[in-house]
């Protein structure tokens, strides 16, 4: 049966009117970026002679090579041992089962609705305390402490439901729990890590508050901390403001469009599993 | 964590802080097994595997949590000699007009970052199911998603452009004759706070409707067959089918977004810092001044944790409002 005609266009309509809603401040960057350096141009207008140059312009000014290099670098130090401990804390809870665990798990819960504000005045003091302030470590030891409420979280809801009998053979095979979890759960677990991981890449590309605080050097915070920077340098000059903050979100987008599926799917399963 | 609110990217908030009794697993997951009956002796050596994860949280989280209680308790700059005044900065709190109305602002603030986007996605949702169009379906999934996954704080640049004077929220609004309303958004005391909020709407929006979207795709398609063969229409079988089949969908998508307007700190600080005045002031934002620019610790410290405790004392009803039956 077809959509009857008089749901069909109000439909359409409505749907093309959302979708114009989420790329126009989109376009509205893009038109601007595209201006002479230095004008003052309308919202919205395609330039009759697009300066596709401003980009590099931008790009040089704003040293976004350092700059997404040092992001990277921090990814690279959340990441892989943020997946690792809340693999091996999910395993812990998930398929061990082990005593007191629930109090644990209670204690995370707790972590996923607390605002990052509360803890962050604190946070401060404790990283400088720890002689940690302003440098990469003192940025990336708290980021994978404020990811394990939910990554724990994602882990153990995989090991629930991963099947016991393949611990109890393994260890009828004389295998000890790390054996088992590396040589059988761990790779059985692998497109929930993959998903974790890149769930985990796209918070900490993203994390404002915790870099603005803790890393007063701009070049050494997350993409999304240096954009603060940012904005006070260029508010005179809005082509390259808009030209530097789409190259800043340009990895977002890429990487959206390129694991689309994934993404979509992993943070809709993080959202209603339980 | 705080990533998917407004604050922080999307990883925090995505969850639901309790555990649905029976949430759908995910598609890559093994279904659950029937629970059968285990005898294990107690497993005192698993704890090696959760220690370190839970040393991290215990370190970077709940220490400072507690920090928080202790400094909330006291007057201190960070720097001299703290004093211990009981409950006066609590008192203050609740006194002090500023600090309440950055508290309301938050509260305001959820009409435009849950409100809107869930009335409008559960439309959306519904009509991509009504048109049957995947390929509409796709796009308006890619669409819709980009402004979720880049930085808050970069959403908050784009549009502080879109609100400039000669940005496009003006032109449009000359260009269908309304020229007359046409202001510098930001700086108008009446309109910054909206237009703040709207940011939250075209972050918000995309997730919900994604999130609706595959909550409908796993609802009985004969059920839908059933109502269009009793000749319900589209808002009909919208009550009747997919508003209760969404229960659980919703919730999420409740939830996730009030912690996000509540909690709110990426976008109002890159946007408008809280003003002009305090017209735009919330608690996050706030509590980061209090904190780093006016070094009152034992201030900032209480509105923190009055705002946590307000985000559980909404979160918590709503759980169990849309709890499954």
């Amino acid at each position: 049966m077809r959509t009857p005609t008089s749901t069909r266009i109000p439909g359409v309509a409505l749907l093309l009117l959302a979708m114009a809603f989420s790329i126009f401040p989109l376009l509205s960057m893009l038109c601007t970026a595209l201006q002479p350096q230095g004008s003052v141009p309308l919202g919205l207008s395609w330039p009759s002679d697009p300066q596709w140059h401003n980009f590099v312009d931008a790009w040089n000014v704003a040293d976004i090579t350092t700059l997404a290099g040092s992001s990277f670098l921090l990814v690279l130090g959340v990441v892989p041992l943020g997946v690792l401990l809340a693999t091996m804390a999910g395993y812990a809870l998930g398929q061990l089962r082990v005593p007191g665990g629930s109090v644990l798990f209670v204690l995370l819960l707790l972590g996923l609705t607390l605002p990052f504000e509360v803890t962050i005045v604190p946070l401060y003091y404790q990283i400088q305390e720890m002689g940690l302030l302003n440098t990469r470590l003192g940025l990336i030891l708290p980021l994978i402490g404020l990811n394990m409420p939910f990554a724990v979280f994602w882990m153990r809801a995989h090991f629930l439901n991963a099947p016991a009998e393949l611990s109890e053979a393994a260890s009828m095979d004389g295998a000890g729990a790390w054996q088992s979890f590396r040589a059988v759960h761990l790779p059985l677990a692998l497109p929930s890590i993959a998903s974790l991981g890149l769930l985990m890449f796209i918070s900490t590309w993203n994390q404002f508050l915790l870099a603005i605080v803790l890393m007063d050097d701009p070049a050494k915070r997350t993409m999304a901390g240096a954009l603060q920077n940012f904005v006070g340098q260029y508010s005179t000059d809005v082509v390259l403001l808009n030209a530097g903050s789409l190259l800043i979100m340009a990895p977002m987008i890429l990487v959206f469009l390129f694991f689309q599926r994934h993404i979509v799917k992993a943070m809709l399963a993080g959202s209603v599993k339980g | 964590m705080s990533t998917l609110d407004g604050s922080g990217g999307p990883l925090q908030g995505l969850t639901r802080p309790t555990p649905a009794p029976a949430a759908p697993a995910g598609q890559e997951q093994v279904p659950a097994q029937a629970p059968r009956p285990r005898r294990r002796r107690k497993n005192w050596g698993g704890w090696l595997f959760a220690a370190p994860a839970a040393l991290m949280y215990a370190v970077f989280v709940l220490r400072p949590l507690a920090a928080s209680i202790q400094y909330s308790f006291y007057d201190w700059d960070g720097i001299t000699v703290a004093t211990f005044v009981g409950l006066e900065n609590y008192v203050r709190v609740f006194t002090d007009p500023q600090l309440l109305s950055s508290i309301w602002h938050a509260f305001f603030l959820i009409i435009f970052f849950t409100v809107v986007p869930v009335t409008v996605a559960l439309l959306v949702a519904g009509l991509i199911r009504e048109l049957r169009s995947k390929g509409l379906g796709r796009l308006a999934q890619t669409l819709l998603f980009i402004p979720y996954v880049i930085p808050a704080a970069a959403a908050a640049i784009a549009w502080s452009w879109m609100y400039a004077t000669t940005g496009a929220v003006n032109q449009l609004l000359s260009v269908v004759g309304l020229e007359s309303v046409t202001r510098a958004w930001f700086g108008d005391p009446a309109w910054a706070l909206p237009a703040v909020g709207l940011i939250g709407t075209w972050i918000n929006l995309g997730f919900c409707t994604i999130l609706l979207m595959s909550g409908i795709g796993k609802i009985d398609v004969s059920l839908y067959e059933a109502a269009k063969l009793d000749g319900a229409g589209f808002f009909q079988t919208f009550r009747a089918i997919t508003l209760p089949g969404l229960r659980q969908e919703i919730g999420v998508c409740v939830t996730i977004t009030v912690i996000a307007a509540l909690a709110s700190f990426d976008i109002v600080f890159m946007a408008t810092q809280g003003g002009p005045g305090y017209s735009t002031m919330v608690p996050g934002v706030q509590v980061y001044r209090l904190g780093f620019t006016e070094s009152r610790i034992g201030l900032a410290s209480a509105l923190a944790l009055v705002l946590s405790a307000l985000v559980l004392a909404v979160i918590l009803p709503l759980q169990r409002l849309f709890r499954e039956k």
